[in-house]
């Protein structure tokens, strides 16, 4: 697999990430390594494994369906610089 | 004094927390300006709590396993009105408006809350060093040109550093409480994957986020663990387990308990000192111990930790765009425009190397051969620990294969030399096993630590021995 400039811009736009044309230059060397290095574990027999998204068994977590406090309007605005009315205010979205 | 003995004098009121809590903040700042361990002490919360502490004993209603104890808490836990940014420049102003469970189970035990201690950013680190824009790098409690380890760096150092009792709430997903107890020379316990809630807790990597208490002693870790310990229906992935005493384990003989020595840890890629003073304490135990082999946990945990965890950083760092909480910048151009302004000029260079790196794992057509390879790679990894836990109980080898090094000379690392440092410690938390590092000594004046892992669950064997290897 090739690690060049164009994957990292893809990579990094997929990710919301402006990088400068330094930071692309010093990645691109480090995460050839890095993958490199990762692609050994092709050679590890999985056929038979599953994979495990927890690394313990954690059967369906569900509570009981009844209205429990949660956070107020006030509070989840607390931390937000931009609002208005009463809701959060973002950037335009066209 | 110990600190089961200072709670006791709390609780009779022969120490005021109060007075207590001043010299305690006095000391820290001073211990601060030097090594930087604290991202903020929480002086006003810390003087309000030991002050109702003082006046709850002299109407003696005061109750609590942690009564005055001062608490310090790794800055990716959240404390509600305490600004809390896991050391992250993007979260620079945040201040949560409710408690990580773990934290409001200290208060309600008694601790008193004296600060957020220094991390890598989002915890992505090991040494301490890759803090956020703007941050502070901890310093090594026993030299100060060294790393302290990480991610829980500044739990690390305060723990050694401080002459007052005191423990610390720290967090480790590929080995940020093991690491940093070993270079800081202190006991650090990283509970079974579970079984304490991560409720409040700023995600690095969710499959594999565990917190868990740092101390001086296995006892503080252990009496910690009591506290935090226990199912939370706020976090769908905690355990149901029964509930311990953690405390009787310091009582427990070790004579029972089956030991084995993980062969690959002791290889040429340890330093020979760090290896013979771990095999040099173990025989001064007078037990018998036999060597295992973990194969493939060697080979293939450190790519399987890194993919998982850079994966699952990835979309969890998402919710940071300069809405809702955190940086924010003038509101211009469209949501990707902005988002991705915020984003880069708010997250440091670690952080924008493991996003790149985990969506890229992620990413349509590279999927199925990084992220859910690594998923099975996984499985096989927890068999062939289940397999040895069959016959033995716990598993040693060093903490960190070095002794703690130089920060410029950590500086001269690539990010995958960086990353091989962790090799003993991605494994167990690979696999969510609990595993505890204390003191074996000291080499040319710096400390070593030795690791113990045990099976899901089994925090208690880790104290038991634990608690044997730190006479």
């Amino acid at each position: 697999m090739k690690v060049d400039e164009a994957l990292i811009k893809r990579v990094a736009e997929n990710a919301r990430l402006s990088l400068s044309e330094e930071e692309i230059k010093e990645f691109m060397p480090q995460l050839k390594e890095i993958l490199e290095n990762f692609s050994k574990l092709d050679e590890a027999d999985t056929r038979d494994a599953k994979p495990s998204f927890q690394p313990v068994e954690i059967k369906n977590a569900v509570r009981e369906d009844k209205t429990g406090k949660c956070l107020s309007q006030e509070d989840a605005l607390k931390n937000a610089v931009h609002k208005k009315d009463g809701y959060f205010k973002g950037p335009r979205a066209v | 004094m110990k600190t089961r003995e200072f709670i006791e004098e709390v609780k009779k009121g022969s120490i005021s927390a109060e007075e207590n809590i001043h010299k305690v903040l006095e000391e820290s700042e001073k211990i601060d300006r030097e090594y930087a361990y604290f991202n903020t002490i929480s002086k006003e919360l810390a003087l309000m709590q030991a002050k109702e502490i003082d006046r709850l004993v002299k109407q003696k209603k005061a109750k609590g396993t942690l009564l005055g104890l001062p608490v310090s808490v790794k800055d990716c836990i959240v404390v509600k009105n305490v600004e809390s940014t896991a050391g992250s420049k993007i979260l620079k102003g945040y201040f949560p408006t409710f408690n990580a469970t773990c934290v409001q189970k200290c208060i309600d035990e008694g601790a008193v809350i004296i600060g957020k201690t220094a991390q890598d950013e989002f915890g992505f680190g090991g040494f301490s060093l890759n803090v956020g824009v703007g941050f502070r790098i901890p310093k090594n409690p026993f030299d100060r040109e060294r790393a302290c380890g990480g991610s829980s760096g500044g739990s690390g150092g305060i723990t050694q550093k401080a002459k007052f009792s005191h423990i610390s709430l720290a967090e480790s997903t590929g080995g940020s409480i093991a690491a940093p107890a070993s270079f800081c020379g202190v006991a650090g316990l990283c509970p079974t994957y579970g079984l304490v809630s991560r409720y409040g807790l700023i995600d690095y990597a969710n499959s594999l986020d565990k917190i868990g208490p740092m101390g001086k002693t296995v006892e503080e870790c252990a009496l910690m663990l009591n506290v935090i310990s226990g199912h939370d229906e706020k976090d769908s992935t905690s355990l149901s387990a029964k509930k311990e005493n953690y405390l009787d384990y310091l009582k427990k003989d070790i004579k029972n308990l089956k030991v084995a020595v993980i062969k690959e840890a002791f290889g040429k890629g340890t330093e020979g000192n760090v290896s013979k003073k771990i095999l040099d304490k173990l025989a001064g135990l007078k037990i018998k111990y036999e060597e295992i082999s973990l194969p493939l946990n060697y080979k293939y945990s450190l790519a399987t930790y890194y993919l998982l965890a850079t994966t699952e950083a990835s979309t969890n760092l998402a919710k940071y765009c300069g809405m809702r909480y955190g940086a924010a910048e003038k509101l211009e151009g469209n949501f990707n425009e902005y988002f991705s302004k915020v984003r880069s000029l708010n997250f440091g260079k670690e952080a924008k190397r493991r996003i790149i790196l985990g969506t890229f794992a992620r990413m349509a057509g590279f999927r199925d051969a990084y992220y859910l390879k690594a998923e099975k790679v996984r499985t096989k990894i927890i068999e062939e620990y289940k397999k040895v836990f069959k016959k033995y109980d716990i598993l040693i080898s060093p903490t960190m294969p070095i002794l703690p090094p130089k920060i410029e000379d950590i500086k001269k690392l690539t990010p995958l030399q960086n990353y091989m440092m962790d090799i003993m410690t991605v494994g167990p938390n690979v696999a969510g096993l609990p595993h505890l590092s204390v003191n074996a000594g000291t080499e040319k004046g710096l400390p070593v630590g030795m690791m113990m892992t045990a099976d899901h669950l089994q925090e208690g064997k880790l104290i038991q021995i634990g608690k044997e290897l730190e006479k």
